[in-house]
């Protein structure tokens, strides 16, 4: 046991938790976007898969990192145009929609794979490009927090710039402001000619970008090359981290450090010789803990607020008296 | 004789279920004058209203604005030719500012960047251009109605609205801020504005409204000078049939106590006490009006008598029978009947038939069932019954509820609590936002069933109502009783509204006259 806290406290960890938080992150603040605007984006585990799919494929095939990850962008946004579509155009629930995008994307990513490549397992075959690391030569120099912050993939640095882009997006800007005027009150933006069409579809494209680069990170980043499912709950990982961050990109940004650590841990434990099974729940575990941990609090909040009021009350009706 | 601004003529309009909620109407507005538009519900006028503002289009039928044919085809559209509404419900975001909400759909950047300051000075500009005491950077949720609503004349005063259309304004003010409200709109006529006025109130519309325009059944009725029509001529022309609006109360005979609040307290989410020792008692045979603007802690009392909501503190009794242990059903068991204050979400369901809806507090009473089963054939012949005692226009009992207007809706609620051995009733604005004849009728309701021993809570936003119906009152404001009156002989709405807005307290000894 002493050799995983061995493992936690040292630089390595963090540098990985860093790494392992990088998908959900954009995933996350993906789906603040969309929530913020009113449209759930229940979709991102898709969005995330077949992105990720055609970034490996995309750059194996062209011999382009450009390409490849112009490709992943391109098929998260196939998955999330296909959700506005249904969701916004033809009125479907965009839960429903979500959810049957998510189940297309786990058996479509497998079945074009095989198309393309006539592999049902992995995209290994090809050789695909990979987001390079940075190295940053002040910060590199710094004891402890220079080996953890520099040499990250570029698109860890990405996904936290992305969390102070989508912060000025949303609060200073006209879209933002009519994002979040359209999800509070959707009638009252639209009296005043907001098409609530156009901005929850907007947020919804802004969303599967996001979201698309995530999944791109995986095959172009955290791994190279595409295998089946490598998603992994991800984006349901990301939807609760949003909701623990109540839609506030900081917040958002911490919770999501929160999954990244278990799901960093899991991969250390499944380096020891723990049982697998064990191991790969650790994740999930951490979300179903977290969300419950996270009502708990705030139920116990509510209740703290309560028996304050009354307590206050009490003694001004005893002063009173 | 002045140039119309704005003409109607021969709208119709026939709905897609072949509804014809407009059947050759003709409205026409001069320019600078406050014209009252009004009509019992179903009558045609949000339907009219809908049409000028393009939010729905007209079957057929003619627009002029300053005499120039003209197609409005949305609100946005509405909004570009200087037309404004004040929506009954309000269109603003709550969670944002005024000037965020004044300058919404119209936002001011610099580059990619909202011009915040901009922002500012623009709704800065207009709030000192048209003198609301408004403060800019207040957050909607913070604010009291009438200024919320006064935000809403800014955000249309913003987009330079010559004419501007209020939907029942006062419906949600208190004497005071109807005072003022008034006020406003008279400088905004005198600034060459021009204001549609729709209301129930005829009161009202005397006090403030230049020309009337009257609706029935689809059709316009006629246009007439305010000052040259009497309130009894108004209404009689409404219904198409002289209303009784004289009630002919009789004293009440008040007897033993029903209902008994003792020191009920609710607090909300953030510690704020929306009810504070809140304690009264109604007896059988009178009806006791609570009034109070709207958020002083009315609605926290309804529910926790009621039994939807569970208070932090306090008791309710019935009978002596304490009810915040007891279910909704439990309670109703013991004679409580309950009008819900909006008949759209709590007071019915919309999309179930009227019948579905009458024996929905009732369906497992033994007239109304056989063991398991319904016994279907008494449930119709009940509901027949109950459809013609209380005059509710529809085709069959299967017509669901949302088919009907607003005052036939809410007798569906009324006839479904109205059923039934009646001990106490909370009757929470039952007739706000139907027309004079739906309203008369349940107001002579009340005050048979009174008559006949029920005990009955009248919460109404509507002070004629009130100061017309009840026996006693009471007044709330932030979350505590602020006055009582035993009679309303000497009690005078201005008197009122000082108490509604906190200005006024009795002492606590004369308070607690009412739990005597």
């Amino acid at each position: 046991m002493a050799d995983i806290f061995h493992y936690i406290f040292a630089v390595d960890f963090a540098y990985s938790a860093l790494r392992v938080t990088t998908p959900i992150l954009f995933a996350a603040i993906a789906s603040v976007v969309a929530e913020r605007s009113g449209a759930s984006n229940i979709a991102l585990e898709g969005i995330m898969l077949f992105a990720a799919l055609f970034g490996a494929i995309g750059s194996g095939l062209t011999g382009s990192l450009l390409w490849g990850f112009l490709a992943a962008l391109g098929g998260g946004l196939v998955i999330a145009l296909l959700l506005a579509y249904f969701g916004l155009f033809l009125k479907t629930d965009i839960i429903l929609a979500g959810i049957a995008l998510n189940t297309l994307a786990t058996g479509g990513t497998v079945f074009l794979m095989f198309a393309i490549i006539g592999d049902k397992g992995s995209t290994t075959s090809l050789i695909s490009r990979s987001f390079p690391r940075i190295d940053i030569p002040l910060i590199r120099s710094i004891p402890v927090l220079g080996p953890i912050i520099s040499g990250q993939n570029t698109l860890t640095y990405l996904a936290f710039i992305t969390v102070f882009l989508v912060w000025a997006l949303l609060f200073k800007t006209r879209l933002g402001l009519r994002m979040r005027a359209v999800g509070e009150n959707a009638e009252a933006a639209a009296s005043v000619g907001i098409s609530i069409k156009r901005t929850k579809f907007t947020a919804l494209i802004i969303s599967g970008l996001l979201a698309a680069t995530g999944g791109a990170f995986l095959s172009m980043g955290y791994m190279s090359g595409f295998t089946r499912n490598m998603v992994s709950g991800r984006g349901f990982i990301a939807l609760a981290a949003a909701a623990m961050g109540q839609l506030s990109p900081l917040p958002t940004l911490l919770a999501s450090l929160v999954f990244g650590f278990f799901d960093a841990l899991s991969n250390i434990l499944a380096a020891m010789r723990i049982p697998d099974e064990f191991v790969k729940i650790i994740p999930y575990l951490a979300t179903v803990a977290g969300l419950v941990i996270f009502s708990a609090l705030q139920v116990w909040r509510l209740k703290g607020k309560r028996a304050e009021a009354l307590k206050a009350q009490g003694k001004e009706e005893k002063s009173g008296a | 004789m002045a140039e119309d601004l704005l003409r109607m003529e021969g709208i119709v309009k026939i709905y897609s279920n072949g509804v014809v909620a407009n059947n050759g109407v003709d409205f026409s507005v001069k320019a600078g004058e406050i014209h009252a538009l009004v009509g019992e519900n179903g009558a045609g006028k949000t339907t009219l209203m809908k049409i000028l503002f393009g939010i729905e289009e007209a079957t057929s039928g003619n627009l002029l604005l300053n005499g120039l044919r003209e197609t409005i085809k949305s609100p946005i559209d509405a909004i570009q030719k200087g037309l404004g509404m004040v929506h009954q419900h309000f269109m603003l975001i709550e969670s944002m500012t005024v000037a965020e909400n004044i300058v919404l759909g119209m936002e001011p950047e610099t580059g990619l960047l909202l011009n915040q300051k901009k922002i500012l000075s623009d709704a800065r500009n207009i709030i000192e251009k048209y003198n609301f005491p408004i403060n800019p950077q207040d957050r909607i949720r913070d604010l009291p109605t009438g200024t919320r609503q006064k935000v809403e004349i800014l955000k249309a005063l913003f987009r330079n609205a010559r004419i501007l259309i209020l939907d029942e304004p006062t419906s949600v003010l208190t004497p005071q801020e109807t005072t003022e409200l008034f006020e406003q709109l008279k400088t905004l006529k005198n600034l060459g504005h021009t204001i549609i006025f729709i209301s129930h109130k005829l009161n009202e519309i005397k006090e403030i409204c230049d020309r009337i325009t009257i609706m029935r059944n689809a059709a316009t009725v006629g246009v007439y000078e305010v000052a040259k029509i009497s309130q009894q001529e108004i209404s009689s022309l409404m219904v198409g049939k002289d209303i009784d609006l004289n009630l002919n109360k009789t004293p009440a005979r008040p007897g033993e106590t029903a209902l008994r609040v003792r020191d009920l307290v609710v607090t909300d989410i953030n510690k704020r006490r929306l009810l504070e020792s809140v304690s009264f008692r109604l007896r059988r045979g009178e009806i006791l009006g609570i009034v109070g603007v709207e958020g002083n802690g009315q609605r926290e009392l309804v529910e926790s008598i009621t039994g939807l909501r569970k208070p932090e503190g306090g008791k309710v009794e019935l009978w002596g029978k304490d009810l915040t242990s007891l279910s909704i059903k439990g309670i109703r068991r013991l004679g409580l009947a309950h009008i819900p204050q909006d008949r759209m979400s709590k007071g019915a369901a919309l999309t179930s038939s009227i019948k579905e809806n009458l024996i929905s507090v009732a369906y497992d009473s033994p007239e109304l069932s056989r063991g398991p089963l319904l016994n279907l054939k008494k449930i119709d012949r009940w509901c027949r019954d109950l459809i013609r005692d209380y005059q509710i226009k529809a085709s069959s009992p299967e017509v669901p509820v949302k088919m009907l207007s607003g005052g036939n809706i809410q007798k569906v609620v009324v006839a479904r609590e109205f059923s039934g051995d009646l001990g106490c009733i909370i009757a929470d604005q039952p007739t706000r936002g139907i027309d004079v004849g739906a309203a008369s009728f349940i107001h002579h309701k009340l005050l048979a069933l009174r008559d006949s021993g029920a005990a009955i809570l009248l919460i109404s936003a509507d002070l004629s109502e009130v100061m017309e119906l009840s026996d006693s009152l009471l007044v709330m404001f932030g979350g505590r009783l602020a006055a009582y009156f035993e009679s309303l002989s000497s009690v005078t709405e201005e008197e009122l509204g000082l108490y509604m807005l906190g200005l006024k307290r009795q002492s606590d000894e004369e308070i607690k006259r009412c739990s005597a």
